[in-house]
């Protein structure tokens, strides 16, 4: 899409779930998936009289994330009340932080395609709960919404950049690269589909070579790069088509649906809002120590640059393959388990990168779903690499694996798939063979160099039919030919 | 200070109650009344004075993450207006 | 029975005198009998509270009885109890049963007290003449056409009738004082953070203080010993030893300083009161105490900060009562939006509603910074008077309210008059110090109260000050006519 003429400004809030056992104020379980409002305690249902206590939890993981971003530390943060009324916030306001952040000013660095780096600002993060959810689909009676607090309360930090990025490549660079911080040091279990990160975009637009920005609209709750990608391109050009037709940017909320496509704006937030923000009485100020900030600075898990520069060092991964995988915990960290299975790591990569993360991606799963293990998988790894079976046969053994039917060597037995390297038996299996087909041998001598180069493949056919598939290729290759060579 | 009817119904959409037209004058004529006393506030010099939301100088204390809480839907849901299979009802949710 | 104190009923049930189901039947009675007269009970708990006594009598009789083991107390309706419901004197609350108690109700199930209902209030404990509740005004046992205070004026005219011989009660800017001191009896607001706020349902969190309400300042060492706790649901809770309150009682007051701040005793105060004041003041003289005169000089601004502050924290408070998930809702809600309004519209009780309104203003853009952060700049200054004050005094004293009670009605349409009813009382909340309230004479056959303002968790030298006063003096022991 090319809009010749204009330049885009994107910045981004990105809602970060934080990997607490509990709520931000409260005891009760953040366990994703439970049955509605089971999860909802007192204080998540604002009964009357309920008070919030702070998670400490949330609290390291929030200042966790401001070391990873090299940022500063609010070791004197506070909380305000943020007032609105919304039937999934169920105290009528969300204890959130305006005034002192947790978390100042950071920076994060992205790479681009291109091989290109370049840097996001953080303007802050802030620590918050999460909302509730309204259920507006199933067997209500009709014009009703049903409310489940399972998820209110979850502990959040938001992150706020400045309006750095100029392009959704950018901006899902930027998306990519919190993803692997968070997950990296364990404050987030980064699952995208149930939420756990969610996107809020701020797009304007500008003439080239200006600098004042032109007005945002904040397209909310993105939890897909792909959502991302497609709202940011929708929305730049329904900008720039409204402006070149005379019209004006106003300043608004807006949706988009990734499954009809269709972007709008957010009718609820039409009217002018405002919000009463003023500290909340019943929290009081959160002093961070010196102390505290050093031991979580200690302890701090490997960064993801720290990682991929080790996984190139320690594992001799290309830069592409170690930017792959060490950008990704999970991954990574399944990647380690399997290559010291295997005993090949650049060959476990190969099949992380490739038949896994291509099934993985067909279902919708995360690696940390996967039902084949890093474990599975360095033992079929390791398989290929000392011979037992050939490529082919890998992947029928892969396949079992991820129906569950046991490890790779449990496949290869149960599927009598073990590959035949023993050369005595493949060269009798040879000279079974040529014996048996005298007429195809006669043929072969009888033609000339070029010829019987392309006739090997009919032996081969035959010999691998005869094992039922289980020769070693390469032998079979290697022995026909010195067969078939002592006979001319 | 006297407060005008538009600010009253801004007020009122903000708290989410309503006002009926029959009594705006009178709610009119109480705040009013009201930020008359509470505008002796705007004549003190409080330059370079500390904003107080506390009483106490104390600081927050931190709860360890631990899960302390069971699953009391029942009983909490024995006191709400309209429920079903576990849910609070609503009117429809516009966004 | 309902003439002795609970230190008295505390001997009598240990030395099995009575019994508490014949102690708990005598209350109930009473209530039966008196209350239609008082309007000061929202809900009895006849049967709850006869099971209680039967259980603390076998407690009793097994000689491992904790403190208050036996003796009837009432809950003000504020503070939420497991099972039995919990109104907050609105009918926003009026079908609201918590399914979970109040820490301060927790300590005195703990400590053995038998609960024999729970009290009337100003709805949300929004008033100062009880004159808000949904459940009609509480009448004031000296006076029936007058009000008993508020809004703990359920609390404090129970125990002023004899219904109980204590009660809990809150204070967020004189809701303990003010009614004590109109109903004749002792009153105490701790320091704030000294009692849990865990279950006791906000009005404005950082003023919200619960506290005991009895005839004397013995009974309300004792109940204060229980009530008192460390609580780790409340992070404003102050994790500091509870004392035991009842152990220095006796401790002479020679040498005491008493500062009178001359804002206390100026323009607004009824003569006759200042007058009783003063006697009582001259009374701690002629025990060996000091009188000191002290300013200040920022009290003239504490009721404009109040009405601030409060109502702001209110509004949020309040926003939870939405008719979604407990409490009143209104019929056939057309959308969500005629949800809201209209439950919170016949929900609450026009002062509510004004204070809710009054808050959102003062916290709207544009308004913050003038009156919001003003009055919290204010706060700093009211506070930053009493810390000088008690560089020079150990306690300060004044009159509790500006006159004895007044009549239904008397404050008429205009909120001011009846908020400048808590002159004398707010400054303590914002500056979160301990202040209490003593009988100390009649005027027009009402009862006047002094207040006494001690420094942050000073309660047992406040209630050894209040009690050596009622040792010498008999204000605290006279009953309202019909009731002895």
């Amino acid at each position: 899409m090319s809009h010749s003429g204009w330049e885009t400004v994107i910045g981004l809030e990105v809602h970060v779930q934080l990997a607490t056992k509990t709520k931000i104020f409260s005891g009760a379980s953040t366990a994703f998936g439970a049955e509605a409002n089971t999860q909802a305690c007192a204080i998540d249902l604002a009964m009357p009289g309920t008070l919030p206590v702070l998670n400490k939890q949330a609290v390291h993981y929030a200042v966790m994330f401001g070391l990873a971003i090299d940022a500063e530390i609010g070791k004197e943060s506070a909380f305000e009340r943020k007032n609105y009324f919304y039937p999934d916030s169920p105290k009528g306001y969300q204890t959130t932080q305006l005034e002192k952040p947790i978390v100042g000013r950071g920076n994060v660095e992205i790479t681009l395609a291109d091989g290109r780096t370049k840097n996001v600002r953080i303007h802050h993060a802030h620590l918050e709960e999460d909302a509730g959810k309204s259920l507006h689909e199933g067997d209500f009676r009709h014009g009703v919404s049903g409310i489940d607090l399972n998820r209110a309360g979850t502990p959040l930090i938001e992150i706020v950049s400045e309006p750095d990025m100029s392009n959704a490549e950018e901006a899902i660079a930027f998306a990519k690269r919190l993803h692997s911080i968070v997950t990296s040091i364990g404050i987030c279990d980064g699952e995208m589909s149930q939420g756990s990160m969610r996107f809020d975009v701020n797009v304007s637009v500008r003439p080239t070579g200006t600098t004042e920005l032109g007005t945002r609209t904040e397209t909310k709750n993105l939890n897909s790069y792909k959502f991302m990608e497609e709202a940011i391109a929708k929305e730049v050009e329904r900008q720039i088509d409204l402006i070149e037709d005379g019209g004006i940017i106003k300043q608004e909320t807006r949706l988009y649906n990734g499954d009809t496509k269709v972007a709008r704006s957010m009718r609820s937030k039409e009217e002018a809002n405002d919000y009463r923000y003023f500290p909340c009485p019943d929290l009081l100020p959160v002093i961070v120590s010196d102390e505290t900030i050093a031991e979580l600075r200690r302890n701090l898990p490997e960064l993801p640059d720290a990682r991929q520069a080790r996984f190139i060092e320690q594992y001799g991964l290309s830069h592409y393959d170690a930017g792959v995988i060490g950008s990704d915990a999970a991954m990574a960290a399944f990647f380690e388990i399997a290559a010291e299975k295997s005993g090949n790591a650049k060959l476990t990569a190969n099949w992380i990168m490739g038949e896994l993360a291509a099934r993985l991606n067909s279902q919708d799963l995360s690696i940390s779903k996967s039902p084949v293990s890093a474990e599975q998988l360095g033992g079929l790894v390791a398989r290929i690499a000392d011979d037992s079976i050939s490529g082919k046969m890998a992947k029928q053994v892969f396949e079992g694996m991820w129906a569950g039917e046991g490890s790779a060597d449990e496949i290869i037995e149960a599927r009598g798939l073990k590959q035949v390297s023993d050369s005595g038996a493949l060269e009798q299996m040879v000279v079974d063979v040529l014996t048996a087909n005298q007429a195809m041998v006669d043929d072969y001598i009888s033609s000339d160099e070029a010829k019987r180069k392309k006739k090997l493949g009919g032996f081969m056919g035959k010999i691998m039919q005869a094992s039922k598939g289980q020769a070693n290729p390469q032998q079979v290759n290697q022995i026909l030919a010195q067969k078939l060579n002592e006979l001319l | 200070m006297s407060i005008e009817r538009q600010e009253i119904e801004k007020l009122a959409t903000l708290s989410r109650i309503a006002i009926g037209e029959d009594t705006i004058t009178e709610v009119s004529e109480r705040l009013s009344s009201v930020l008359e006393l509470v505008d002796q506030l705007q004549a003190v010099n409080t330059e370079g004075v500390e904003a107080m939301s506390h009483p106490m100088k104390a600081t927050q204390r931190l709860r360890e993450d631990e899960i302390s809480e069971i699953n009391q839907r029942e009983a909490f849901q024995a006191v709400a207006p309209d429920t079903e299979d576990g849910l609070f009802l609503v009117p429809k949710v516009i966004e | 029975m309902h003439n002795l104190t609970i230190a008295e009923l505390v001997t009598g049930l240990q030395s099995k005198e009575f019994s508490s189901v014949e102690l708990t039947q005598h209350f109930l009675a009473r209530i039966a009998k008196l209350d239609a007269n008082y309007n000061a009970l929202i809900t009895v708990t006849a049967d709850q509270a006869l099971k209680a006594a039967a259980a603390a009598d076998e407690r009793l009789a097994a000689g491992n009885a904790p403190a208050l083991c036996g003796v009837p107390i009432l809950h003000k309706d504020i503070f939420c109890t497991n099972g039995v419901r919990t109104s907050c004197g609105s009918k926003m609350l009026d079908n609201f049963i918590p399914p979970y108690n109040a820490t301060v109700v927790e300590n005195f199930e703990q400590a053995g007290a038998v609960v024999l209902g729970k009290t009337n209030m100003d709805e949300f404990a929004m008033g100062s003449s009880n004159e808000t509740s949904f459940y009609g005004p509480v009448k004031n046992p000296w006076a029936s056409d007058s009000v008993p205070g508020g809004s703990s004026g359920g609390s404090a005219a129970a125990v002023a009738a004899r219904l109980a011989p204590g009660a809990t009660a809150t204070d967020t800017g004189g809701s303990i004082r003010q009614p004590a001191a109109l109903c004749g009896i002792t009153g105490l607001k701790p320091t704030y953070g000294r009692v849990s706020r865990w279950g006791m349902i906000a009005f404005a969190s950082s003023l919200d203080q619960g506290g005991p309400m009895a005839r004397t300042a013995e009974d309300c060492a004792l109940l204060l010993n229980c009530m008192a706790s460390y609580d780790d649901k409340d992070s404003t809770c102050i994790d500091r030893e509870v004392p035991d309150y009842s152990a220095t009682l006796g401790d002479s007051i020679k040498g005491l300083k008493i500062g009178v701040p001359s804002e206390y005793f100026s323009e607004g105060l009824d003569p006759d009161t200042e007058k009783t004041v003063r006697t009582a003041l001259a009374e701690y003289e002629a025990q060996g105490a000091e009188l000191v005169e002290i300013s200040l000089p920022n009290t003239g601004l504490s009721v404009p900060a109040y009405y601030v502050i409060a109502p702001a924290e209110a509004s949020t408070n309040l926003t939870r009562f939405d008719g979604v998930r407990y409490g009143y809702r209104c019929e056939d809600p057309k959308d969500l939006n005629d949800l809201y309004t209209r439950t919170r519209a016949e929900g609450f009780g026009d002062e509510v509603k004004h204070r809710i309104l009054i808050g959102t203003y003062c916290l709207s853009a544009g308004y913050y910074d003038a009156y919001y952060g003003k009055a919290q700049q204010v706060r700093q200054l009211i506070q930053q008077d009493f810390e000088k004050a008690f560089e020079q005094v150990d306690v300060i004293m004044g009159p509790t309210t500006p006159s004895p009670a007044f009549k239904f009605g008397s404050k008429g349409d205009d909120p001011v008059a009846m908020y400048l009813e808590d002159i004398y009382t707010v400054a303590t909340n914002l500056a979160g110090l301990p202040g209490m309230s003593v009988p100390c004479g009649m005027v027009d056959n009402k009862p006047v109260g002094l207040q006494i303002i001690g420094n942050y968790f000073d309660e047992a030298r406040m209630l050894n000050i209040a009690h050596q006063y009622q040792q010498a003096t008999k204000w605290h022991s006279l009953a309202p006519e019909g009731i002895a």
